[in-house]
């Protein structure tokens, strides 16, 4: 329990997706104009991440891994069956989003089929695989257990949330301020997240 | 011979550095970039890599154009593209383990590199496979050496070397010079890219939105 929420808690503010691992950068940009729309994008990150963490985590455990039911190290395939399963839920996301949610579905556009692209669905899979061998006892960012993964999968979805939100509001102020002409746009909001990166360096000896 | 060079296909070799480069025009590619640039090597190696498979995913796809079905196209791309990626991986694994610890997940993470897919859907879906290669290894060389750019600088005043070579002579130090740990975070190359991409449109003086 301790660890979960250990976990929990360092996967929002210390490993936050965005700011310690740059995963999920570029719809992290391009989305972040206004908060409502990337509120949005962020819901349907998490919701991916969701699915996909704990099914990779399955199957690395169960199909890849020696003691997995062909009983041999199959890891060198794990890129591809994991990019596999990501597109594939992807597409069920897609349609889920578009009947319940037309709005939302026309507000994110060309970035929901974009989210099987996005390095922080990939990234959550590969850390998970390369935290699976880490020790509970004396890493509070191994996983252990399905839980965990589901745990993991859950925060670093917050910690992205966050982040953009976080971004999106900086950049709605922003819009009413007088920035100089060749660093408007793509310069300034770097400059913002790499300020933003700064402060939420000050969890880093965070522990539980 | 005189054709493979031709001065279009020039063209498709040079946009891509300068007037369309895809980290600093076309924001693609970011989260590499940002990540695998606290060391000049890891960044070398990072950029040579994602030309590799830029350039061979790109003829891949280039020749299954005709053959690959609009509606499955995506996965199709993908699946070439992490077949590449996984044979770099293990290569990289084989002939330079501790460059390949230090990339740790990022070298997985080329798979989904926007700079890939545009490419591939933008180009080699509808260019033969000599420009598609032309075309990948510039849109490769592109966003690698704006890897070796901000990697060298985060390594020169992080921690005065290059390469591991101590550059910034020690009496400097002796004379109160501090490398700047700051350098080293992560905060500081999103700070840094961001002025590049300011000197580079200052320097273009491209029209703003």
């Amino acid at each position: 329990m301790e660890h979960t929420l250990s976990l929990f808690v360092r996967s929002i503010f210390v490993d936050n997706m965005i700011f310690a691992s740059f995963l999920g950068m570029c719809s992290y940009l391009a989305v972040s104009k206004n908060v409502k729309t990337s509120l949005g994008l962020g819901i349907a990150v998490t919701f991916v991440l969701l699915v996909t963490v704990p099914v990779d985590y399955l199957l690395q455990t169960k199909v890849l891994a020696k003691d997995g039911i062909f009983g041999q190290d199959l890891t060198y395939l794990s890129f591809i069956l994991f990019i596999a399963v990501i597109a594939g839920i992807v597409q069920l996301v897609e349609m889920v989003v578009e009947r319940f949610s037309p709005s939302l579905y026309g507000a994110l556009g060309i970035f929901l089929p974009l989210i099987a692209v996005n390095c922080a669905i990939m990234g959550a899979s590969l850390f998970m695989q390369q935290r699976i061998n880490m020790d509970p006892a004396t890493s509070s960012q191994a996983i252990g257990g399905l839980g965990d993964a589901f745990v993991y999968a859950l925060s670093s979805g917050i910690g992205w949330i966050l982040a953009i939100v976080g971004l999106a509001a900086i950049r709605e102020k922003m819009a009413y301020t007088d920035v100089p002409r060749p660093l408007r746009g793509l310069g300034i909001t770097f400059i913002t997240v790499g300020l933003m990166a700064m402060a939420f360096m000050c969890f880093s000896g965070l522990s539980l | 011979m005189s054709q493979l060079f031709s001065k279009a296909n020039r063209q498709v070799f040079a946009t891509p550095l300068g007037l369309n480069h895809p980290v600093l025009v076309q924001v693609l590619g970011i989260c590499s970039a940002l990540a695998v640039t606290a060391k000049l090597e890891p960044a070398i190696v990072m950029g040579l890599s994602v030309t590799i498979i830029t350039s061979f995913s790109n003829v891949a796809i280039s020749l299954l154009r005709k053959t690959i079905p609009m509606r499955i196209r995506i996965i199709v791309q993908l699946v070439v593209v992490a077949a590449l990626v996984t044979i770099v991986s293990l290569v990289l694994k084989a002939f330079a383990y501790d460059v390949s610890v230090q990339l740790s997940v990022y070298i997985g993470l080329i798979i989904t590199n926007c700079i890939l897919m545009g490419r591939l859907e933008a180009f080699a879906m509808m260019n033969g496979p000599w420009e598609s290669f032309l075309d990948g290894i510039g849109n490769g060389i592109g966003y690698a050496y704006i890897l070796v750019i901000i990697g060298g600088v985060r390594e020169l005043f992080g921690a005065g070397t290059l390469l591991d070579h101590q550059i910034i002579p020690t009496s400097l130090y002796d004379a109160g010079y501090v490398n700047n740990g700051m350098m080293t975070m992560p905060a500081m190359a999103m700070i840094l890219l961001g002025c590049v991409i300011w000197a580079q449109r200052a320097l273009t003086k491209d029209e703003q939105k």
